[in-house]
């Protein structure tokens, strides 16, 4: 089975669109989607209408730190930018749609996978994986083989071997990595929604349950669009100009 | 301690007549200190091409290297293609029997041929093209192989005969550049084969290309000489000292070897990779044109350097950390080899100053290009031809004069731009009966990777006969640039 990896959308029509057009091209047969639907963009609604309908297909979601807050209030340790959206969005959604995304796990585990926002060391505590050390950290607290994650923007793949010897990789876009079944991996998709490596264009991951492939993606989208949007909806300049430089 | 412990124990429980994931183990062939190897048969299958497979040998306590090493060949071997790896057929991981299934190659491994050595030069010049070409075309699928060495050799012979080619084997030392490299943080030793090991290897370079073309620099000595140039150290110590310390000439041990082996050879054997053939493509090159390889000191030595000499690259190898460098096929990329088509007896002028600057743009921008200039002598396909003009001049040589008297500018320029660059063009006249398969044949030959050439000219005899540039950009595996001449009087 194919599976899609999408993480980080935050309310980007457009990324959300070509990601997951560009997933379907690709014979995705199953979404999993790692949290933060909705926070810096200009289209949660329309995001979060869209994880429902994926959802009754059979999609699994987990919940991120700016959909909790969405729900519950920013969190103290959220950084200015993203504290004046909290309330934005909150705004912009109905209660239904609160409703669907305080309902969602903190993590899902399916066979050898846990899915998981941030980390499988702590989930709400919502550290971030950005190193070999916090990649160990995770890898250490679950015994799962395969653990995709978001919540950091970059993609990025953390591997540990039996020998407990770990290794990072920066994935090159379209080629398929083996994920030996020797060792475990963590697999950081990279962000659809608001992409910080410096490129533009929406990251995501396909995953072949059965040849055991990962191969991250890039799809360009009209992120000029979808910028203009942010600049309309009032939100701060810095968001929009973010989704242009790709940073 | 492996013979006290008897083979690994769960390839030993492994028999003739057994089943794994459809294939049945048919005859055991070898045990090497790291895999089992068995002749096996796909079950249900009727392909016709034998199958061999490789079971790790997992041995009593941890070892990390067969591990690891068998974990990147299960990697690497399902990303590579064509004639110069064994095809890939199918792999099992450690969850059940790990295994890797792949094409079984006839014949030996070139470490037969190694006890016989020193071989004849023309044997040892001709194995050095094939394992060049075969590594040219790893490193453009984006690998280093990192284990170049005689046993990791074998060869494969055309259905008809007619020609064979180097395969490489054994990929558990290899290095990707777009799969994570599983390792980088395994061992603290330098990972390779003693005798082979580049510098950059002894200090843990895993990406750089020119690494095994040191290795074959070291193979190809051994062939020649009989000898290892720098033994078979068992130390990190041991394996440092090839960075100070240079190996004796081949022509101290032979005195029949050409100086421009001697040369290639030496070359493959420099400490710093930017010293090297700076693509396994160029080393093929050379080799197969020996008439055009530029002679240095490296040609004229008859032993080691003194011991000042020798000292002094000591003390810089002591501090010496090695560049980062780039990747696989990034520095094959770098290293392009440009053929030059001109139809220097024939065409217009104002084509042939329009070939020759696009040439020129392209070198400008190719700092590590090298450009093979070549034109085609007509010949018929039917009886003898006159190679003699009605002066009794000689048709081959009179076209290799004028082909270098229309690069001559080119070789100005460069020389006072690019000395080193200038150093590495060369002139070919080819007989042939049809001009576009002597190109199209030459490039693929020489691994080209750019053919610059002339559009046919209006005349009405060039419409009638077709278009050489046509035909080339039709058959050629590469990029072919065709250069027109600006239109005037229109």
């Amino acid at each position: 089975m194919k599976l899609a990896l999408v993480t980080d959308l935050h309310a980007n029509r457009e990324a959300v669109e070509a990601v997951l057009g560009h997933a379907h091209a690709q014979g995705a047969q199953r979404f999993v989607f790692l949290g933060d639907y909705v926070g810096y963009g200009a289209d949660p609604g329309w995001v979060v209408d869209t994880l429902r309908r994926y959802l009754d297909e059979g999609a699994i979601a987990v919940k991120g730190n700016h959909d909790a807050a969405a729900v519950q209030g920013a969190q103290p340790t959220m950084v200015a930018d993203a504290r004046e959206v909290v309330a934005w969005t909150h705004g912009q959604l109905d209660a239904e749609q609160l409703a669907l995304l305080d309902r969602l796990p903190l993590s899902v585990r399916d066979g050898d996978c846990l899915y998981v926002h941030a980390n499988a060391y702590a989930p709400t505590g919502w550290g971030y994986v950005t190193s070999r050390l916090d990649a160990v950290r995770s890898m250490h607290a679950t015994d799962a083989r395969l653990t995709f994650c978001g919540h950091v923007h970059e993609p990025l793949l953390f591997h540990l071997s039996g020998t407990g010897k770990v290794g990072d990789f920066t994935p090159v876009p379209g080629v398929p990595i083996p994920l030996s079944p020797q060792r475990q991996w963590l697999v950081i998709p990279g962000s659809a929604g608001q992409p910080r490596d410096g490129n533009p264009a929406a990251a995501y991951a396909t995953f072949d349950t059965v040849s055991g492939d990962l191969t991250y993606h890039r799809v360009p989208y009209d992120h000029e669009a979808a910028s203009a949007k942010v600049l309309a909806a009032g939100l701060p300049a810095r968001l929009a100009q973010r989704l242009i430089d790709g940073h | 301690m492996d013979t006290e412990a008897g083979p690994a124990k769960s390839s030993w429980r492994l028999a003739a007549g057994q089943v794994i994931d459809g294939f049945r183990l048919d005859a055991h062939l070898h045990q090497g200190g790291m895999a089992n190897l068995w002749a096996v048969t796909r079950l249900g299958s009727d392909d016709p091409m034998p199958l061999i497979m490789k079971v790790p040998r997992i041995k009593g306590g941890e070892d990390p290297t067969s591990i690891v090493g068998f974990e990147v060949e299960q990697m690497i071997l399902p990303s590579i293609s064509g004639v110069h790896v064994p095809k890939f057929i199918a792999k099992g991981d450690f969850t059940g029997q790990p295994f890797i299934v792949m094409e079984r190659l006839s014949g030996d491994s070139l470490r037969k041929r190694f006890d016989d050595a020193p071989l004849p030069i023309d044997e040892v010049v001709r194995c050095g093209a094939l394992i060049a070409t075969a590594l040219h075309d790893l490193h453009r699928q984006h690998v280093v192989h990192l284990d170049v060495k005689p046993s990791n050799i074998m060869f494969r012979k055309a259905p008809d005969g007619s020609r064979s080619d180097a395969v490489l084997v054994d990929f558990g030392l290899s290095r990707h550049d777009f799969l994570p490299d599983l390792l980088d943080e395994e061992f603290e030793l330098p990972m390779g084969t003693g005798p082979y090991m580049s510098p950059e290897q002894v200090q843990f370079i895993r990406n750089d290309p020119r690494s095994d073309l040191f290795a074959l620099g070291v193979l190809l000595y051994h062939l020649l000489t009989g000898e290892r140039p720098f033994g078979a150290p068992t130390s990190v110590r041991g394996l440092r000292q090839r960075l100070y310390q240079d190996p004796l000439p081949p022509l101290a041990w032979r005195p029949d070897c050409p100086p421009w082996l001697q040369e290639l050879v030496l070359r493959c054997l420099e400490v710093q990779p930017d010293k090297r053939h700076q693509s396994a493509a160029q080393l093929a090159f050379e080799l197969q044109n020996p008439e055009q390889v530029v002679l240095t000191e490296r040609a004229a030595r008859r032993a080691r350097s003194g011991r000042v000499q020798t000292l002094r690259r000591w003390f810089a190898a002591l501090g010496a950390e090695p560049a980062e460098r780039g990747n696989a096929a990034g520095q094959a990329a770098r290293s392009p080899i440009l053929l030059a088509a001109v139809d220097v007896a024939n065409a217009d002028p104002a084509l042939l100053d329009a070939v020759r600057d696009t040439v020129q743009r392209l070198l400008h921008t190719e700092p590590g290009a090298r450009l093979a200039c070549l034109a085609v002598l007509k010949i018929n396909r039917i009886g003898m031809d006159e190679l003699l003009d009605k002066d009794g001049g000689s048709k081959h040589v009179g076209l290799l004069v004028q082909l270098k008297h229309w690069a001559r500018p080119l070789l100005q320029d460069l020389e006072a731009t690019r000395p080193e660059q200038a150093g590495r063009v060369t002139f070919h006249v080819l007989e042939a009966p049809d001009a576009a398969t002597a190109i199209v044949d030459y490039a693929r030959k020489n691994q080209v990777d750019h053919i610059v050439m002339g559009a046919r000219s209006s005349g009405g005899l060039r419409r009638y006969l077709g278009s050489v540039s046509a035909e080339v950009v039709a058959q050629s595996d590469c990029t072919v640039t065709v250069v027109r001449s600006v239109l005037r009087g229109i």
